[in-house]
């Protein structure tokens, strides 16, 4: 991986594919989510992630000729997806999709406003464009965040426990590419480090004015590798549920 | 677990299958959920029109609920959501209190005779 456009072909898979598959797990609550209120809200935003990830896979069909979005969103192998750790993680109970929403969506709020500055234009102007439905998202974990951290002491503790099993992982989302600061460079894409860091800022700030704690002491390097392809047992089985219609008739007209 | 409804939050409650929980207002004593209502506003200096309820834990939840039920297709400017419970409404019972209103045709536009007024200053206008 040396030029700068195939740095930047690596930047946007990893970015649509965090959205695809995050999309696809919380888009397993459709139909089972908690009442019928929250059931219509996540499953739309995890609409609104798989619509992302799609608008990526165009540019990249589009300007760096990649395949179409259909192909390249459903043919790759397990090792050939760059997203990170933290969303191939099963919905577990919904204090643990909750969190994880939480944690994702407050980095992808501060990641695409950072875009939509960036020089690299198809991928400014699509990060102008989402950046309010990625506000609502953001709206929509905290309120939850902060209802239950005033409910019953067990929706507390259930949210607390979850924070401290998933803050490790959620730095994952950071993770860099290979030559990252070639974008810095070229596109002004602001690095990974510096989102982290600014992220690290506004859940904490958040987190501790709901009351809740911030596990301390853990290793942030255990859950990385999944920008290399290297993914945990979960991603394989969510790949082939997510691609089962579509390799029934690669070739469909939709 | 006997199925008794197909809310989750009553079957959550074990209630007594014998018992109609609406009836015996089993489940509005344990429910800590409120109903809003929302109104939904197309463009900025329109008028908010009611389009319909939420049920939520509060009302941040309620907005979030409502932008996804109320304001998913087409125009919004703007959402509000009020408590059903802090809306005063008139008594059915009082309905008697407008009975009277649609005889009052003279406070309707079509109760003014004005199309010769009009159609003489038209002519008027055209001879001058």
């Amino acid at each position: 991986m040396n030029t700068t456009l195939e740095i930047l072909t690596k930047f946007l898979y990893k970015t649509a594919d965090d959205q695809l598959i995050i999309g696809h797990r919380n888009s397993e609550w459709t139909g089972i989510g908690p009442i019928l209120e929250e059931d219509i809200a996540f499953s739309s935003i995890a609409q609104d992630k798989i619509g992302h990830a799609y608008s990526i896979y165009s540019i990249l069909h589009e300007q760096l000729n990649q395949g179409i979005p259909d192909i390249i969103g459903f043919t790759r192998n397990e090792n050939e997806f760059w997203s990170c750790q933290l969303v191939e993680h099963p919905i577990g109970e919904y204090d643990f999709s909750l969190v994880r929403h939480f944690l994702f969506d407050n980095a992808e709020f501060i990641r695409f406003n950072e875009l939509s500055n960036c020089t690299y234009e198809p991928l400014a102007k699509l990060s102008n464009k989402i950046k309010g439905e990625i506000k609502y998202h953001v709206f929509h974990a905290d309120s939850w965040m902060s209802q239950l951290a005033n409910g019953t002491e067990e929706s507390k503790n259930r949210i607390q426990i979850a924070i401290n099993t998933l803050l490790p992982i959620a730095f994952s989302i950071f993770e860099p590419i290979e030559n990252e600061s070639e974008l810095q460079t070229n596109f002004s894409i602001t690095s990974e480090l510096e989102l982290q860091t600014k992220w690290f800022a506004l859940i904490s700030e958040k987190l501790n004015s709901w009351g809740y704690s911030l596990p301390i002491n853990f290793d942030l390097t255990q859950h990385l590798g999944g920008r290399n392809g290297k993914h945990t047992p979960f991603l394989q089985p969510l790949i082939v549920e997510m691609t089962e219609v579509f390799r029934l008739d690669p070739e469909a007209k939709w | 677990m006997n199925i008794l409804s197909l809310d989750p939050r009553v079957n959550r409650m074990e209630l007594d299958e014998n018992k109609n929980p609406y009836v015996e207002n089993v489940v509005a004593k344990q429910e800590n959920w409120h109903t809003y209502e929302v109104f939904h506003q197309k463009r900025k200096g329109m008028q908010h029109i009611h389009v319909g309820i939420v049920h939520a834990p509060s009302s941040e939840l309620a907005l979030s609920f409502a932008k996804e039920q109320y304001a998913r297709r087409g125009e919004t400017a703007n959402l509000w959501v009020v408590k059903s419970t802090d809306i005063v409404a008139s008594d059915y019972a009082d309905t008697d209190i407008f009975s009277t209103t649609p005889e009052k045709t003279f406070r309707e536009a079509s109760g003014y005779k004005v199309m010769d007024k009009i159609n003489a200053y038209k002519k008027s206008q055209k001879e001058s």
